[in-house]
């Protein structure tokens, strides 16, 4: 049986893994184990883009760079902490794969999902392929019922605004076409979690193609409140202004 | 054309369609005042539906939280053979 990416065509492509990681000592030492014994045949590269962390994880990230090679992981650091969107144009820059993933470093992304969306790309030549964590054979772990009940009315007001034909508006595990996220990324200006809202909305109103692969999503942040009424406020905020601007 | 064209294009057909229901009184006059406030009541009643019902349905994976912890052992295993310090959590 011949090497599935013959039977695919004769280009081989490239992957960028963009991690931006601020205190993942631990965590991105994991997730880079994971994603080398989930894309063994898959030629790809990680960026690191690290937010000068106080606890040390540039220097596992530069122990990791000795057992794997300095060309399979990049360590592409700021002196302090930028914000996530100038973290993935930053990693953009050094990135020399055909296609760009981007994903969390602290586990709630599992690199084994990375071959899924890899052959969703190869099988529909999406421009995206977003993670979604709604459907069904994807999924949420660690969320009390306020916590669901908030995704999910969010989820159904920005529906219904925006038609973003997504079904996961947050989600920031995607895997894009290098020239797409350049395109896109660079007309984008919120922060936080309304700006993986603003990629994935203008990408759509661009017409880009976006397909979806199911993924599942460990909170881990046990405890933490993230969903306050600031939080609350500022979501509603990005939702009118991508309401008016997209 | 920009998204909030097209709602606002939407909207303005749905009130086009309201006044000329007011002018011609197939309905009786009385009736099609309410129906602006039916619209928005019935269109409030579906997104609550919405939020209850994707509630109930929201996806959940708690053996995905067995499985991670199974897969960080095993890479803190591998890499204490290989000498690399990755102190705990």
């Amino acid at each position: 049986m011949a090497d599935e990416k013959e039977n695919i065509g004769e280009k081989k492509y490239k992957y960028s893994i963009i991690i931006p990681t601020y205190n993942e000592r631990l965590n991105i030492a994991i997730i880079v184990y994971l994603i080398f014994n989930h894309l063994r045949d898959v030629d790809f590269e990680i960026i690191v883009v690290d937010d000068g962390s106080p606890d040390g994880t540039q220097d596992i990230v530069k122990q990791l760079q000795q057992l794997y090679g300095e060309d399979r992981i990049l360590l592409r650091a700021r002196a302090k902490k930028l914000g996530l969107g100038t973290a993935y144009i930053h990693g953009l820059k050094y990135a020399t794969g055909d296609f760009v993933v981007i994903m969390d470093a602290d586990l709630s992304h599992h690199p084994k999902y990375l071959p899924s969306f890899i052959k969703k790309q190869l099988e529909t030549d999406a421009s995206i392929v977003t993670g979604t964590r709604y459907v069904k054979d994807g999924g949420v772990h660690g969320w009390n019922l306020m916590r669901k009940l908030t995704s999910r009315g969010a989820n159904v007001l920005a529906q219904t605004l925006l038609w973003p034909g997504v079904s996961d508006l947050t989600g920031s595990f995607r895997l894009y076409k290098k020239l797409v996220l350049e395109d896109v990324i660079s007309s984008c200006v919120s922060k936080g979690y309304v700006f993986q809202m603003e990629m994935i909305v203008r990408a759509s109103r661009k017409g880009y193609q976006i397909e979806e692969v199911p993924i599942t999503f460990v909170d881990r942040v046990f405890g933490t409140s993230k969903l306050g009424g600031s939080e609350i406020v500022e979501y509603l905020k990005g939702l009118v202004y991508l309401l008016l601007t997209t | 054309m920009k998204h909030i064209v097209k709602i606002l294009s939407l909207l303005a057909a749905i009130s086009a369609f309201w006044i000329g229901l007011l002018q011609a009184a197939i309905i009786p006059r009385s009736h099609t005042w309410l129906l602006p406030i039916y619209f928005v009541v019935s269109l409030g009643c579906y997104g609550l539906l919405m939020v209850g019902v994707g509630l109930m349905q929201f996806p959940t994976c708690p053996q995905e939280a067995v499985l991670l912890q199974k897969d960080i052992t095993e890479a803190k295993e591998f890499f204490k053979h290989k000498g690399v310090d990755v102190g705990s959590d």
